[in-house]
């Protein structure tokens, strides 16, 4: 009996640190936000049931915000997977140099955001590059950064980003690829198209899975090139949702702060769980 | 024969393109680390005259206009050291603000790292229901943008009166369950069979974990350490809102304050703030991939 406490104890040890600083500073808080977010104010504390959640959808600025990043994501996120995909395939062929090509498209993912903005501002400032380029076919100059064309600033930082990080995963996820199935596939016939969607993309999608759900989060971030570009107050369509949290902070508004986020993170897990259903049903007969 | 040839010569067309292609696109990739890199060597009045424009409005008072437009310039017209030296010598305040990044980043790395290895091997040896819904618990925080978990976080630093000092950001990052996960996969590989012989030989819990799984897994710690260096070198969103004056805030987010006076030396300071990152780039790329690799499963 005392062994079998002592061996219990024993491999609760190894655990136990980490439990503590997990509870402390993420769960038991998360339980906090849960429960303010279902009161008026953090003093007199009246349940108020869902009434905070009906005014925060009620609240423009975060519905723009919502818009925004929602917008931007389910323009970044596809793009994004299809390009490192394609990028992946043709690194994975035999080309000269691949190894450099490879280091080339990894080190955005070390290069910290901060230091190349200087360069994104030059390129996208209305008196900058990109309009120096269009002007010469003739275009008129766009104010990038003040326009709704800023969806498609946030996309190419974005990719600029993260690409790198997927085709790695990618690259390594084609390499697992049973050879011999593709062998059978190619004598008996089967084309390149349907070996790619129904043997490839099939072996791939646990993989396509992780890549979405990591570039969903990544998407999250892109406030930081917002935020290091344009400061507190964007254009318009710039405004996402971490500047709506930044600026709720500093009105210290718990109930908005902790029903915003309740409902991200309910749509956060929603949103996984259908990914994962997805791959399930996708990949089903692919044995690991 | 000639079939043969022609279809050989397609083969080579199509890999020449491929090449072309994707050697296009990894310079276009690396252009603007580059375009920072060689603008970091111009002198101050090189810099004005290219990029006034800029300077101009970022400010709120009206300027004269230096220059119109904004060149971007690949090549300085003249060398100079001029920014690093005023970098490292005249304004103090850049390299305060680097120390701001490496007390924030070097501990976080560190001992994030270090707790996992321990959580890791918990979470590997034994397993369990209860340990698989903990474990599964610890994957879900992980997936949660900062959007989220920067609200308890806030919270909690307020009930334990460190909201506005470094340990704001420290202490969740040290607990913070990214390593944890990617290191319970890699110690899941490891065959029974080495620890049961360990056992066998009389080596305890604690002599395993030292003798065994530490060696085993010295490479994959690095690999996790170099992307929790990366992640936290270049946050932005915790600062903000967990500290409390601008001295304290690290150079990621200083770097966007400096177009209102410094454009001078700005480049030279994006390229210092830089060079750990790169440093470590060049060292441990194929850390780098490991750890990707393993976080993404395909491994694991």
């Amino acid at each position: 009996m005392r062994k079998k406490i002592v061996k219990f104890l024993g491999s609760w040890s190894w655990l136990l640190p980490s439990l503590v600083g997990v509870l402390i500073f993420f769960v038991i808080p998360f339980c906090v936000v849960i429960y303010y977010s279902v009161l008026d104010n953090p003093i007199f504390s009246n349940f108020v049931g869902l009434e905070n959640f009906k005014k925060l959808f009620q609240n423009t600025a975060f519905l723009r915000a919502c818009k925004n990043t929602g917008i931007f994501t389910a323009i970044a996120v596809p793009l994004s997977i299809i390009v490192s995909l394609a990028m992946a395939f043709g690194l994975n062929s035999k080309i000269p140099g691949k190894s450099w090509i490879r280091s080339c498209f990894l080190c955005p993912l070390m290069v910290p955001i901060a230091s190349v903005v200087l360069v994104w501002q030059v390129i996208f400032h209305y008196h900058g590059t990109l309009n120096q380029i269009t002007g010469l076919f003739g275009i008129e100059p766009i104010d990038w950064l003040k326009s709704n064309w800023s969806y498609l600033i946030l996309t190419i930082m974005f990719l600029w980003k993260t690409l790198g990080y997927n085709m790695i995963l990618f690259m390594s996820a084609i390499a697992g690829i049973p050879k011999n199935i593709l062998e059978v596939a190619e004598l008996e016939g089967a084309s390149e198209f349907y070996q790619l969607i129904h043997i490839k993309l099939r072996y791939l999608s646990p993989t396509i899975l992780f890549v979405t759900i990591l570039s969903i989060i990544s998407s999250f971030k892109m406030f930081r090139e917002v935020y290091l570009l344009t400061g507190d107050y964007p254009y318009e369509s710039m405004y996402l949702l971490q500047h709506f949290m930044n600026n709720t902070f500093k009105s210290l508004d718990y109930q908005k702060l902790s029903s915003a986020a309740v409902i991200l993170s309910l749509v956060m897990v929603v949103m996984m769980g259908i990914l994962y259903l997805i791959e399930r049903k996708y990949g089903e007969d692919v044995e690991e | 024969m000639k079939i043969h040839s022609s279809r050989r010569f397609r083969k080579n067309f199509l890999t020449g393109l491929l090449f072309v292609i994707s050697a296009a696109a990894a310079i276009l990739f690396i252009l603007p680390t580059v375009f920072t890199i060689t603008n970091s060597f111009m002198t101050e009045k090189e810099i004005t005259a290219n990029y006034g424009a800029m300077i101009e409005s970022a400010s709120a008072d009206k300027k004269t206009y230096i220059s119109e437009e904004l060149n971007l310039k690949f090549i300085p017209d003249s060398v100079s050291t001029a920014q690093y030296l005023s970098v490292l010598f005249k304004s103090p305040d850049y390299l305060l603000k680097f120390w701001n990044s490496v007390i924030l980043v070097v501990p976080i790395t560190v001992f994030q790292v270090l707790l996992a290895t321990v959580t890791a091997y918990g979470f590997s040896r034994y397993r369990g229901r209860v340990r698989e819904i903990i474990f599964f618990i610890y994957i879900i925080l992980m997936l949660m943008p900062y959007q989220v978990t920067l609200v308890p976080n806030y919270l909690v630093s307020d009930f334990l009166g460190i909201l506005g000092s470094k340990w704001a950001i420290i202490l969740p990052g040290i607990f913070s369950p990214f390593s944890v996960y990617l290191l319970t996969k890699v110690m899941r590989r490891i065959p029974k069979a080495y620890f049961e012989a360990a056992r066998l030989d009389g080596a305890g819990e604690i002599q395993i974990f030292t003798h065994i799984c530490l060696p085993l897994c010295r490479s994959s710690m690095l690999s996790v350490g170099l992307l929790v260096f990366i992640d936290y070198w270049n946050m932005v969103e915790q600062p903000l809102i967990l500290l409390e004056s601008e001295d304290q805030y690290p150079l990621s987010v200083f770097l966007s304050q400096i177009n209102s006076g410094d454009v001078g030396l700005a480049f030279a300071v994006a390229v210092v703030y830089m060079i750990p990152a790169l440093l470590l780039f060049l060292y441990g790329e194929e850390y780098l991939v490991e750890g990707i690799t393993y976080a993404g499963g395909v491994k694991g």
